[in-house]
């Protein structure tokens, strides 16, 4: 289990699959079987970049069902605080514990672009709503039917500037009761150094973020679209004299994942669609296990 | 003041199709100042519905067409060219619209979309600041509103989406936190981010907003 092997000390790997728009989860399941052997927790995205798909409680609900372990990742984009209570409760119902609270991309990314965009609570809040959900309370002190058992990370920036500003909310993300902070795609393994030795004192434990780069023109199309990532130059131009880009990536990625080992207590890996390059990126990491 | 912008031309002849004599109504306060209700513009939308072949029963532009007791007035003045007309066209914000809705069964057309409750930054350029939510936190935040100028009205500090201090959703607009950041820090009360501020009361702006000032 993911909590079990980061409270022991284990180095813990997570990689992200994408629930399918349409309600055919084929696809995403078999995506997810091939992982099985090689990752401790699927991450399950939230109409990710505000883009409408499948409920990550419905796709995390059919990965428990097959003995996978889901992290259901829950946006406050969409969903006003009772609804977000309400799915709460319905993952703890269905054998869903671990949760990732995030704010959420905003509407004018993505494919409703006419949608009200709901923001009711922001996810430092949303994080206080898990503990108290976990206490047996809901958000207005009313006792609840049994009592939840969440484990419950959220997001961080580690290459966010300025940096001193990220650091109030990372604090107080901490202190509402997140236990593992998963880190944006981060490239630059001085930057995962830094920022390891700075939220140290929070005692939360730390998922790096690693990116499939899948070309030198993805790289450079990240830099230029995604707000906060930043892929160093040196790595561009690693891509882009190679035969093979997309090898090339992988390996990247992997080097990326092996140097987070030193800093982190997991990784989160990326991949982009080529979730089936995961096991290849991550020998790297197993190597250095 | 209250941000309004004129609809299409099209659209508005639209909405008076079958009605071939119109009254019109400007405001003489916030839609005047956005060039969008005032004098020149009921007598630029006369031009224009007269050359679309309506007959333009008379005009007038009230000083504030959300005073719905002056509004009655204004218009009582004017009865005979109101009664004549098939449809009353508003070139006031919504609350301008429904005190002339209130006080007749005539047709009435808004004329205009309303917006946002605007700052003037400079003439012609407007830019929202409050969002009138009720419950006003500017004492804390270095007298900067997160809940209007940050699209996700955050009220912790800033999303992940946050880039060298700018925004994600405009890389041109700073990203809000940044200013409070900056501000608090210039003012020594930094420590003021460390708070963790609890969910925002929405029931303070639940709709329709009312208010009876008890003596």
């Amino acid at each position: 289990m993911l909590q079990q092997k980061l409270d022991s000390g284990g180095f813990a790997i997570t990689a992200e699959v994408c629930p399918p728009k349409g309600s055919d989860c084929g696809e995403f399941l078999e995506k997810s079987r091939a992982l099985q052997g090689c990752v401790d927790a699927i991450n399950v995205t939230d109409n990710q970049g505000a883009n409408m798909r499948i409920s990550p409680l419905a796709a995390a609900s059919l990965l428990t069902r097959e003995g996978i372990e889901p992290i259901f990742q829950i946006t406050c984009r969409d969903r006003n605080r009772l609804a977000l209570q309400s799915d709460l409760l319905g993952a703890a119902a269905l054998g869903i514990r671990n949760i990732l609270a995030l704010t959420g991309d905003h509407i004018s990314f993505g494919d409703h672009q006419n949608a009200k965009p709901v923001f009711d609570l922001d996810s430092v809040q949303l994080l206080q709503t898990i503990a108290a959900l976990s206490e047996g309370k809901d958000l207005s002190g009313n006792a609840l039917q049994g009592k939840p058992s969440f484990y419950a990370g959220a997001a961080a920036a580690p290459e966010a500037e300025p940096f001193p500003l990220t650091l109030y909310k990372l604090e107080k993300k901490a202190a509402a009761g997140a236990r593992f902070f998963q880190t944006q795609a981060v490239f630059d393994p001085e930057k995962l150094r830094f920022f390891s030795e700075t939220v140290r004192p929070f005692n939360v434990k730390i998922i790096a973020g690693i990116f499939l780069l899948k070309s030198a023109g993805m790289a450079r199309y990240v830099n230029r679209h995604i707000p906060g990532l930043k892929v160093p130059s040196p790595l561009i131009e690693e891509l882009e004299g190679a035969a093979d880009q997309l090898a090339k990536g992988t390996e990247i990625a992997g080097r990326l994942a092996a140097q987070a080992r030193l800093h982190c207590d997991g990784v989160h890996i990326m991949a982009m669609g080529r979730e089936d390059l995961i096991p290849e990126i991550l020998k790297a990491v197993k190597r250095e296990l | 003041m209250i941000i309004s912008k004129q609809k299409p031309l099209s659209e508005i002849l639209s909405a008076l199709e079958g009605s071939a004599r119109v009254f019109l109504i400007g405001c003489a306060k916030c839609a005047t100042v956005c060039k969008a209700g005032g004098e020149e513009e009921i007598w630029q939308m006369q031009e224009a519905l007269t050359a679309a072949g309506k007959e333009i029963t008379g005009s007038i532009v009230i000083d504030e067409a959300c005073h719905m007791l002056r509004s009655g007035r204004d218009l009582r003045s004017k009865k005979e060219m109101v009664e004549e007309a098939d449809a009353l066209l508003v070139l006031a914000c919504g609350a301008g619209v429904q005190s002339v809705s209130s006080g007749t069964p005539k047709k009435t057309v808004a004329g205009l979309d309303t917006l946002f409750l605007g700052n003037i930054r400079r003439f012609g350029q407007f830019e929202q600041k409050c969002s009138l939510c009720g419950e006003c936190i500017l004492t804390e935040t270095g007298g900067i509103c997160p809940v209007t100028v940050c699209p996700k009205g955050l009220l912790n500090g800033p999303c992940g989406g946050m880039d060298n201090g700018h925004c994600e959703t405009d890389p041109e607009a700073e990203c809000v936190w940044y200013q409070i950041h900056e501000r608090l820090q210039s003012r020594g009360a930094v420590e003021k981010l460390r708070r963790t501020v609890p969910p925002k009361d929405f029931s303070r702006m639940l709709k329709p907003g009312k208010l009876k000032i008890e003596k």
